[in-house]
């Protein structure tokens, strides 16, 4: 096991690196990683701590984060196909994003955008806690979610087709696809602590994933709070996707495909695959987002389209794979 | 010293009164079988005990805090549910979540408990196997095994030989009725009435809300409570080899 921590962590630490060196300024790998760490002026200094560093820091974070948020919904859900997007959180918080792009709020206010997206992250999940009750079953938690999820991509796509003007539509849809391009050391800022703070909160719950194995009844008869999970779960997990969703839009994909790669080298215990998919998400973000720059560098391809284009036959793979083995 | 105390305990589910005014205490020692109809309230009766869902009046386990209940009694439900491909020996650890602390290691005692769980199931040659690819039969075992493996003075399972062949059935008997002979309680529901006749050391009858017979086999399954509480006619008797009950036929 400790194997596969070490392992993981040297696939991220090396990712990471790449994400700092890869882009499409001309700066050697070795003088870039001197500048970031040496600091002064210059434009080296600038491109590594203005662009690279904060893009590279987001990819490890989200990542982290949707990977984490995965792996919890699928222990708590006891589904391999539960998505962190499940709860309606990821969707109203790009409804959030999206109308501070209509309305001109994302261009006006500094930081207007995340901001905006973070309060629909908000009404979102409170909607999703009043709609599936503080003691509710797993099933009316995914039932609320796609009501949420459903009513929130029904308002962004009236947003999108009452738009009177075609370069906001054009914008709303690009910052849908999700990217990390062009983000700044105060959006880390903003994603930061509730990410972290999410991302805590999903890791305490491993011992009672872990006994959710045998069923709820099972579970709460030694003594698992069920009540308690769950909150610490739909909390947990909004602060995560809700802060990433609103500084790096909509990222599929991460928080399903690899809690299911990495189940098998953790032997299925849900409380491992909480920190291993951390580790694992956020190598795929990262590998993603390096992918972005180096195959259509001219073409700002977008980071959602890569991890869905990456994800989806990944995914195909794992089910034919579960299908044969009937795992 | 009485491992389970119910008293004035009532049952309400949807509008409906299921249990109502039930009195039941087990002591030590004794392995009580659970009979009653389809229906009847069996299950419901030991999951409001547990405090699995609300009730009114007293139980002495639910009103434990909920990790000391964990360590107090050990509770299969009827649904034998392993969610993940985890092995043998990781699930029956899982039997120990009540005496771990929140971020706790698992010490010696925890490993021991397991072990001797898993020899005492003789499972010890499947602990490397997925839980999820055994035959039912196994995962009965191994679901056992992760009960006793949370050592607790008190077991209750929800008709844990439903579904098992009869040498299985006898076995878990047979296993139950040494816990109690250690000193352990086991309370089980069951319909198999010639097992809880030939293994329990008590019955107690559930029936129209309430407890309809509470004793010793040979008292408890009289012609009349027969006819009353289950619609049967059935043949009785005490031989050297122990109690042997037969059901003979439905009466209206």
């Amino acid at each position: 096991m400790s194997r596969l921590a070490l392992g993981l962590f040297a696939v991220v630490a090396a990712l990471f690196t790449a994400a700092l060196v890869v882009g499409p300024a001309p700066l050697g790998v070795w003088h870039g990683l001197v500048a970031l760490v040496s600091g002064g002026d210059g434009p080296a200094v600038m491109v590594m701590r203005e662009i690279r560093l904060p893009r590279a820091l987001l990819g490890l974070m989200i990542g982290a984060g949707l990977g984490l948020a995965g792996a919890a919904m699928q222990g708590y859900l006891r589904n391999p196909l539960a998505d962190p997007g499940l709860i309606g959180v990821s969707g109203s918080a790009a409804l959030g994003a999206v109308l501070a792009l209509q309305t001109g709020l994302a261009a006006s206010v500094a930081l207007g955008l995340p901001l905006a997206a973070l309060a629909g992250a908000l009404i979102g999940v409170v909607l999703v806690l009043a709609l599936a009750g503080p003691r509710g079953s797993a099933l009316t938690l995914i039932l609320a979610g796609i009501a949420i999820s459903a009513l929130a991509a029904a308002l962004t796509s009236l947003v999108l087709n009452l738009s009177p003007n075609p370069f906001a539509a054009n914008e709303i849809v690009f910052w849908m696809m999700g990217s990390l391009a062009d983000r700044s050391m105060t959006h880390v800022g903003i994603a930061a602590p509730l990410i972290l703070l999410g991302g805590v909160m999903l890791l305490m719950l491993a011992r009672g994933l872990d006994a959710l194995t045998l069923g709820e009844d099972a579970a709460e008869a030694m003594g698992v709070n069920l009540t308690r999970l769950r909150l610490t779960l739909i909390l947990g997990t909004a602060a995560v996707v809700g802060s990433a969703t609103a500084v790096a839009g909509a990222i599929g994909f991460v928080g399903l495909v690899v809690p299911h790669l990495l189940r098998p080298l953790v032997g299925a215990r849900p409380g491992r695959l909480l920190w291993a998919s951390a580790f694992g998400g956020a190598a795929m973000l990262l590998a993603a987002d390096v992918a972005v720059r180096v195959i259509l560098p001219a073409r700002d391809l977008k980071l959602g389209v890569v991890t869905a284009l990456v994800g989806a036959p990944l995914f195909l793979h794992l089910i034919y794979r579960t299908r044969r083995e009937g795992l | 010293m009485t491992l389970l105390s119910l008293q004035e305990f009532s049952v309400t589910r949807r509008g409906r009164q299921i249990l109502q005014g039930v009195d039941l205490q087990v002591g030590p020692g004794e392995l009580v079988g659970i009979i009653g109809r389809n229906g009847a309230g069996k299950t419901t009766l030991m999951r409001a005990a547990l405090g699995l869902i609300d009730f009114a009046g007293q139980s002495s386990l639910a009103a434990l805090p909920a990790r000391a209940r964990g360590r107090a009694v050990a509770w299969m439900p009827q649904a034998r549910e392993i969610a993940w491909p985890v092995d043998v020996e990781t699930l029956v650890m899982l039997g120990r979540t009540p005496h771990l602390g929140a971020g706790q290691r698992v010490s010696e005692d925890d490993r021991a408990a397991v072990e001797e769980a898993l020899v005492r199931m003789e499972l010890t040659p499947l602990r490397h196997r997925s839980a999820q690819r055994l035959s039912g039969g196994e995962q009965a075992r191994v679901l056992i095994a992760r009960a006793l493996a949370q050592q607790t003075p008190l077991l209750m399972a929800d008709e844990p030989i439903a579904g098992l062949d009869p040498a299985h059935q006898i076995a878990t008997m047979q296993l139950f009725a040494e816990l109690a002979a250690q000193g352990h309680s086991v309370i089980v529901s069951l319909h198999d009435l010639g097992l809880a006749a030939r293994h329990c050391t008590r019955l107690v009858v559930v029936d129209r809300g309430g407890i309809a017979a509470d004793g010793a086999p040979r008292e408890v399954l009289s012609a009349e409570l027969l006819r009353e509480s289950f619609g049967l006619r059935a043949h009785l008797q005490e031989t050297p080899e122990g109690l042997i009950f037969q059901p003979l036929d439905v009466v209206p």
